[in-house]
């Protein structure tokens, strides 16, 4: 184990959606390489608190990489240096002493930044509230293992499924599309057979609220692939368009 | 008062059929008539919202999250238990209903445990046709696996993160009755306080976490599906959000609180670092399926070992002590998580810990890898791997992992009849933030199922019987019960902003988290309780005195968020502890140590604390009173537990 760090932070800061917002520089010293990157803010956060100064505000909660709250640009890119974590599994020991870090929010249209690194992502919400779902209701459903599926289909529906909606993949693109989002939604459920019956208006439903919600478009560049720290596969895409192509040029009862 | 938990006669397999019969219904036409407010969207919270919404009430639902997919069910690894007997391995309804009971050290009520064990094959029939992609076997039917305190295969999976996925199920049927209009969801909204009219629950306050606005919210019922108080601890496994406000402030309006010093220490997490550490990582317990837990036999090598000189697989075979399995030879690594638990630390209190602390065990998969090989480990436990090397820098494919418990859930909560209402008519709680059906230990991957169940499979049920007796009157808003309710929440509100003191929140957390760890943890005994009561009570005042609280109420204030629930946390504690003096008897997570058999197991008093400690809220710095429920055990055997 190393000795601890001194680093120095340029932090975006901005009171409110209206705000014009601009960094602010502050020291972070004596930070322990085997802090999260996080705990590293909660110290400066505190540090700042003691001076009666107002904390950098960031969205944050399980602080175990699945819950999808936390965000944060990282010396340009989303969740930092490492590839396939969160910014809260990232750990201090991934800088160095004398570092300089620069932290910014999620920058996109359809993310507007509430305050200082938190942003609003509700976009992502209301494209699943279109047709992210299974029309089914509580009860009446037949047991579990009436319905075989392939593990091969199984599995590649569980890896759509791990999509944790954190949007580092429109941090990441320049576009700011929500392709690899929106497309792992989709996937998971036209993959799967209980999925089958909606598949063609679920993916016109999705792909038509992600329009409406001002995201880019998205031009095969693959920096959210890169970038997800689920690993979310661009095929995901190719799967939604090939939905999306079929949706729009058959009739629905000619497809199924 | 005299608490009825108006549990149905009847055979135990009959009731909740029975039961459902008897309950009144509520005409689909007048269901539209009716507004019933949901606070938290776990698992609980969005099946219960969305299950509702679908039978035709008008639902509100709130959570403090920005979207309601983030509550930290979300977290859950390991897995959910049903009784499907898929495996043929002897798994029936009886028998999940005996494991848990058994599990809670005979502290739960037999009637609720055998609906949960009756429902759970409906919750994965459910889960399935709305998608959730469980693990499946070649043959494309569903794979099971092994979980702590059963000796059956009965726990359903999905990876590492089976939380997430059964949330998403929940939440992809919530989004559904959002986009038809049966749910409004409120999300950013932290609920502050109950509203009760005529001693009824008829509403709640909020803080719009984005704006500060302080609203009051009308519904014909209010379900709490808040989640647990782990956070009370300041490490756990929590996310950092978790808190208790609502069922706190819930209590203070007259539900009681039930068996609240029941904690589950949950033995295999990533152990504590430094002092800057703000949450606890756990290791899901299917790692118990094939990891072997052990520390050297000897305090002379472990020294060794937590200066660095040797490492792991440098001590031979011979000089390990695999100390679950060569105790617990039935269960051996699987036992149920308090007996794992209190090994561990046993283990590093006689010197034998690992790691830099001592504060620790090990968990080798060095066999498995051996006997598997290392991709079908990879297979089975590759994230949770992962998400150890990014914490620790080690990796647990060559070296061991160290583990040590943490502060994991907690089975008190709000005390619910069997329909799960409180003793406030109208207030119902669900989840993990009740206390009904783990007794004094919940066993792995029953969370889940219970949260589901709840949501799923019984309040749409109850809830009915309640609704239909109280008629479709719309809930008259202009009661002034909710401009006093909400001008109290603001008086409060004002109150912490005025705090310019010179300790900030976070430190009187963590240091209300080391007095319970210390004195209301793995081990209790009557004088650390009593020296953390006024420890806390001390704690509390200097708060009040010397807290300091920056920012303005009318926009996104984290530190005005943490107060109030640290506020919370600091009169929680006390009845915690309260509880567990009570308790003089040891049973599952609450070990007394003046209550140990000769072998150092947790030793139970039937004949004088086969109760439900039931708390009821008197007034600020006035005792609780203690109403006791008996449990009635006309099934099972009470035994002491044995896992050998």
């Amino acid at each position: 184990m190393s000795g601890n760090m001194n680093l120095t932070l340029k932090v975006w800061r901005q009171k409110n959606a209206a705000d014009k917002g601009g960094f602010v520089t502050y020291k972070a010293d004596d930070v322990s390489p085997d802090m999260s990157f996080l705990e590293m803010l909660d110290i400066v956060n505190e540090r700042l608190v003691k001076k009666t100064e107002d904390p950098i505000h960031f969205d944050h909660d399980c602080r175990e990489g699945i819950c999808g709250a936390c965000s944060l640009y990282i010396n340009g890119r989303p969740h930092g240096p490492k590839q396939a974590i969160t910014t809260c599994q990232l750990h201090m020991r991934s800088f160095s002493d004398g570092e300089t870090i620069t932290i910014e929010p999620w920058r996109a249209e359809a993310f507007p930044v509430i305050k200082d690194l938190a942003v609003d992502r509700t976009a992502f919400d209301r494209i699943q509230e279109a047709g992210g779902f299974i029309s089914v209701n509580t009860g009446g459903v037949p047991d579990a293992n009436e319905i075989p599926i392939p593990k091969v289909v199984a599995d590649e529906a569980f890896n759509s499924a791990t999509c944790i909606q954190c949007g580092a993949c429109v941090a990441a693109c320049k576009n700011a599309s929500a392709a690899l989002f929106v497309s792992a939604k989709i996937s998971q459920l036209a993959l799967l057979p209980q999925g089958q019956t909606e598949r063609y208006r679920r993916v016109q439903a999705m792909v038509a609220q992600m329009d409406a919600e001002g995201f880019g478009s998205c031009t095969n560049t693959g920096a959210c692939e890169v970038e997800c720290p689920k690993g979310i596969s661009l095929t995901n895409i190719n799967r939604m368009r090939r939905d999306y192509f079929n949706a729009k040029f058959f009739k629905e009862e000619e497809i199924h | 008062m005299i608490l009825d938990s108006k549990i149905p006669d009847g055979p135990l397999g009959e009731k909740w059929s029975k039961h459902k019969f008897d309950l009144k219904l509520v005409n689909p036409a007048n269901k539209r008539k009716y507004t019933v407010i949901v606070v938290g969207t776990g698992l609980a919270g969005a099946s219960a919202a969305a299950s509702l919404a679908e039978l035709g009430y008008n639902v509100k639902a709130f959570c403090y999250q920005d979207s309601a997919r983030r509550a930290h069910s979300i977290a859950a690894q390991g897995g959910i238990n049903a009784a499907k007997n898929y495996r043929n391995d002897g798994d029936s309804v009886y028998r999940l209903f005996y494991d848990t009971i058994k599990g809670g050290d005979y502290r739960a009520r037999e009637a609720n445990v055998h609906r949960l064990a009756e429902v759970s094959n409906n919750i994965i029939d459910q889960c399935v046709a709305q998608g959730v992609p469980f693990a499946r076997e070649y043959g494309g039917l569903l794979d099971n696996r092994s979980f702590g305190g059963a000796q059956v295969s009965r726990t359903f999976y999905a990876r590492g993160q089976t939380g997430q996925q059964l949330l998403l199920g929940a939440y992809s049927a919530l989004n559904r009755q959002i986009h038809e209009g049966k749910v409004k969801m409120y999300n950013r909204h932290e609920m502050l306080d109950l509203v009760t009219v005529d001693g009824k629950a008829q509403g709640i306050v909020t803080r719009n976490l984005l704006t500060g606005e302080i609203e009051t919210f009308a519904g014909h019922s209010v379900l709490l599906c808040t989640g647990g108080y782990g956070n009370v601890f300041y490490l756990s496994t929590n996310a950092m959000g978790c808190n208790t406000t609502a069922i706190w402030r819930s209590y203070k309006k007259g539900a009681l609180f039930a068996n609240p010093c029941y904690t589950q220490i949950h033995p295999t997490c990533i152990p504590v670092t430094g002092d800057h550490q703000s949450k606890l990582t756990l290791m899901s317990e299917s790692l118990r399926n094939d990891g072997r837990v052990w520390v050297p036999k000897t305090k002379e090598t472990a020294e060794k070992l937590q200066k660095g000189e040797i490492k792991a697989v440098d001590i031979k075979e011979e000089d390990r002590d695999y100390f679950l399995e060569r105790k617990y030879p039935s269960f051996g690594n699987l036992v149920p998580r308090d007996v794992a638990s209190r090994n561990a630390k046993e283990a590093a209190d006689e010197g034998r810990g690992v790691g830099s602390t001592g504060k620790a065990v090990f968990l080798d998969f060095a066999e498995s890898i051996q006997r598997l090989g290392k991709d079908a480990v990879e297979a089975k436990y590759g994230n949770l791997f992962d998400m150890y090397y990014q914490i620790t820098d080690e990796n647990p494919y060559e070296t061991p992992m160290r583990i040590y418990p943490a502060v994991h859930y907690t089975m008190g909560g709000l005390w619910v009849d069997y329909n799960l209402m409180t003793t406030v008519p109208g207030l119902y709680c669900l989840g993990e933030a009740n206390f009904s059906d783990h007794g004094a230990n919940r066993l792995g991957a029953s969370a889940l199922m219970q949260g589901l169940a709840d949501g799923y499979f019984v309040v749409p049920y109850t809830l009915g019987d309640y609704l239909a007796g109280i008629g479709p009157k719309p809930v008259d808003e202009s009661h002034p019960a909710f401009a006093q309710a909400k001008k109290e929440v603001e008086d409060r509100i004002n109150k912490f902003l005025s705090m310019k003191g010179t300790k900030t929140v976070d430190e009187y957390h963590r240091d209300l988290g080391l007095i319970m760890w210390e004195y209301c943890g793995m081990a209790r005994n009557e004088a650390g309780l009593t020296k953390a009561k006024g420890l806390i009570a001390e704690l509390r005042e200097d708060f009040w005195k010397n807290a300091i609280v920056v920012g303005v109420n009318d926009e996104m204030n984290m530190s005005l968020e943490k107060a109030g629930r640290v506020a919370d946390f600091l009169e929680l504690a006390e009845l915690m502890v309260d509880d567990a003096l009570d308790r003089k008897e040891s049973c599952g997570g609450h070990f007394r140590e003046e209550s140990q058999t000769e072998e150092g197991e947790a030793k139970r008093d039937d004949e004088n604390f086969a109760y439900v400690s039931a708390w009821e809220y008197k007034g600020d710095n006035v005792p609780s009173e203690l109403h006791k429920e008996q449990l009635i055990f006309e099934n099972v055997k009470l035994t002491q537990r044995s896992y050998k």
